[in-house]
């Protein structure tokens, strides 16, 4: 079972972003439970969902205090919230963010950690670019797809076609996809590096 | 047809199927999204023959539901918590009358404190209103007890609730199998009531009984509910060659054949109990499960069967009869009387407390060496409780305590876990 936890505000769609990538991975045919964090809902406030992926029935209710991997949709919380509890060493973390690791003040923290497997993607200008809003939850998706390699991003791009319709389903589809091949990119440059360094 | 949806949305659909003919419903988290499915589906056309009542409160709702359920009209309501209470004198109406009215309640804690979170609360504490109480399991099982919900009803002329975990079943997003309308067509015929408020046959409905007869009547609810006991395993089974699905019944068992410790719970918890079981199973512990679907009627029998072979039993449940202890404890052993059987409360999950495989997993290793309380109350922290209790030793003037108890904690919002 695959265990992701995503963190952000209220307001910036991170309950839909579980629910979405419930279901990018029921289109591949998996078993996927998607839920919030149950809080009372206010903008700008920390908010928590989950989502797991699995081969067999999900039954497991409790909340996902282990993590494989973290989407932090809000870069304003790592210093609010202990947005790593539990993440499993060696865990997927995509931040939406236009800064690096060490700017952010995790350098220490990622130290040992495979490159490839930290990235960050710019996802709030994704969607103002591509759908005129600051909603950063389903380009984030698109990078996930990418660092994660849990789901497909023709996957995720069904889960876009579920939830919205028309012009706002094509932005979120051109954001996924352009936050996609950044995280694939920054994927590749990180390896590069690590067999440079090898 | 699979889908993956949220649940109070495969709730509203499944009602869609069985073509109510009047929704009343007022807003309470975690229930709402069920109602505002449903209401959609009026409003565009899905749902047709179809009145959707906005009312003024739960009272209201469940006045409406026993109005039209009288004029023979197909009735749901939904609701949660509070809102429950405050239809708590229409709600003993409904199935003092008989009324076949089908009711979700999402099911959330009881305030004060005001807490929106998931426990089992609200409807245990209408355990003795008359009404038919079925538990789910998991969104599948959720959507499929409302198309039982309403046959068992009708053909009993008693109202139903299907009771499902508010927030962890009601905004979980999961695989469900959502019947077609000719499935549910074959299984759930059009509603013809036993009793109509007709204008062609006038009747009344409602009489003031005195105590010449109002014992007997008193008793027809619970002979009614004693067939319940026979008609709703029945049902199961119809469900299931309609369907090809297996559906609650009245008790459910896992890993049970040669279990020395039974753990007995209702709702979606079962899921996290199983998968605990699973690995204690594999370390060789001898434990199984009994998940209880129907709490009303309550299966005396099945439990006492389903137990027969064991040495111990926990009861876990998130409700709390203050002052004594477990609801669904004290009815299990009504059950086992005589049984010699050693019996654990724990109640666990209250207003949205997180229950873990890892607490339970440690509890039950305790219950296994005999070294539970009779009562326990899981995962509760006791230094919080110990200073709140030093304070009103200390000081008359103590302050409200709940206020003074997050003031402990340090906290002004609620955790994850």
């Amino acid at each position: 079972m695959f265990q992701v936890r995503i963190h952000g505000r209220g307001g910036q769609g991170v309950v839909t972003a579980a629910e979405m990538l419930s279901i990018a991975a029921f289109e591949e045919g998996r078993y996927a439970q998607a839920f919030p964090s149950f809080g009372s809902e206010r903008t700008g406030a920390p908010v928590v969902a989950f989502c797991r992926i699995a081969d067999k029935e999900i039954r497991l209710r409790e909340p996902i205090m282990e993590p494989d991997a973290l989407i932090i949709q809000d870069p304003t919380l790592l210093h609010q919230v202990d947005v790593f509890s539990g993440l499993k060493k060696d865990g997927y973390i995509l931040i939406n963010t236009n800064k690096s690791f060490e700017d952010l003040g995790l350098g220490d923290f990622v130290r040992d950690w495979p490159h490839e497997r930290l990235c960050t993607v710019a996802a709030t200008e994704l969607s103002r670019k591509h759908v005129g809003r600051p909603m950063p939850n389903v380009p984030l998706l698109g990078g996930f797809a990418a660092v994660s390699g849990i789901i497909r991003l023709e996957s995720v791009i069904m889960a876009i076609n579920d939830k919205f319709s028309g012009k706002v389903a094509a932005g979120n589809i051109a954001g996924a996809t352009e936050a996609y091949d950044i995280v694939r990119a920054e994927m590749e440059a990180a390896r590069h590096e690590e067999s440079a360094h090898a | 047809m699979l889908k993956q949806i949220e649940g109070s949305h495969a709730v509203a659909e499944a009602v869609a199927l069985c073509r109510p003919e009047v929704i009343c419903a007022y807003p309470i988290s975690p229930q709402t999204h069920i109602v505002e499915g449903i209401g959609e589906m009026v409003k565009d056309g899905q749902l047709k023959n179809c009145e959707f009542i906005n009312v003024e409160s739960e009272f209201a709702a469940m006045s409406v539901a026993i109005g039209s359920s009288a004029a023979g009209a197909r009735t749901y309501t939904a609701t949660a918590s509070q809102g429950l209470l405050f239809m708590v004198e229409a709600v003993y109406n409904a199935s003092g009358l008989g009324l076949p009215i089908v009711m979700t309640v999402a099911n959330r804690s009881i305030g004060a404190p005001i807490n929106i979170w998931n426990d089992h609360s609200d409807s245990l504490s209408q355990r003795d209103c008359g009404w038919i109480q079925l538990f789910a399991e998991t969104n599948q099982e959720a959507l499929d007890l409302h198309i039982e919900a309403f046959k068992l009803a009708e053909e009993l002329s008693l109202p139903v609730m299907v009771c499902m975990d508010g927030f962890i079943l009601t905004h979980a997003y999961e695989r469900v199998d959502m019947p077609t309308q000719a499935q549910v067509d074959a299984f759930l015929p059009p509603y013809e009531p036993r009793q109509v408020l007709d204008p062609a046959e006038p009747v009344s409905i409602g009489a003031m009984v005195g105590p010449e007869a109002f014992m007997e009547v008193r008793y027809l609810a619970h002979a009614k509910q004693m067939q319940a006991l026979e008609l709703i395993p029945r049902m199961a089974k119809e469900f299931e060659s309609v369907f090809g699905r297996v559906i609650g019944g009245l008790t459910r068992t896992y890993m049970a054949d040669d279990a020395e410790t039974m753990v007995i719970a209702m709702g979606s918890v079962l899921g996290t109990i199983k998968d605990v079981v699973d690995e204690m199973r594999e370390q060789g512990h001898k434990i199984g499960v009994l998940g209880i679907t129907s709490f009303r009627p309550f299966p005396l029998a099945d439990v006492a069967d389903a137990l027969r072979n064991c040495k111990r039993f926990v009861v876990l449940e998130k409700s709390l009869a203050v002052g004594i202890g477990g609801i669904v404890a004290t009815n299990v052993r009504m059950a086992v009387t005589g049984m010699g059987l050693k019996g654990y409360t724990v109640i666990a999950g209250l207003g949205g407390r997180a229950i873990t495989k890892k607490s339970l997993h440690a509890l039950f290793v305790k219950a296994e060496r005999s070294e539970l309380e009779p009562l326990t109350f899981l995962d509760v922290d006791w230094r919080v409780i110990n200073r709140q209790l030093d304070r009103e030793r200390q000081k008359r003037r103590s302050g409200p305590a709940a206020e003074a108890m997050l003031r402990d904690l340090g906290m002004v919002a609620a955790k994850i876990a």
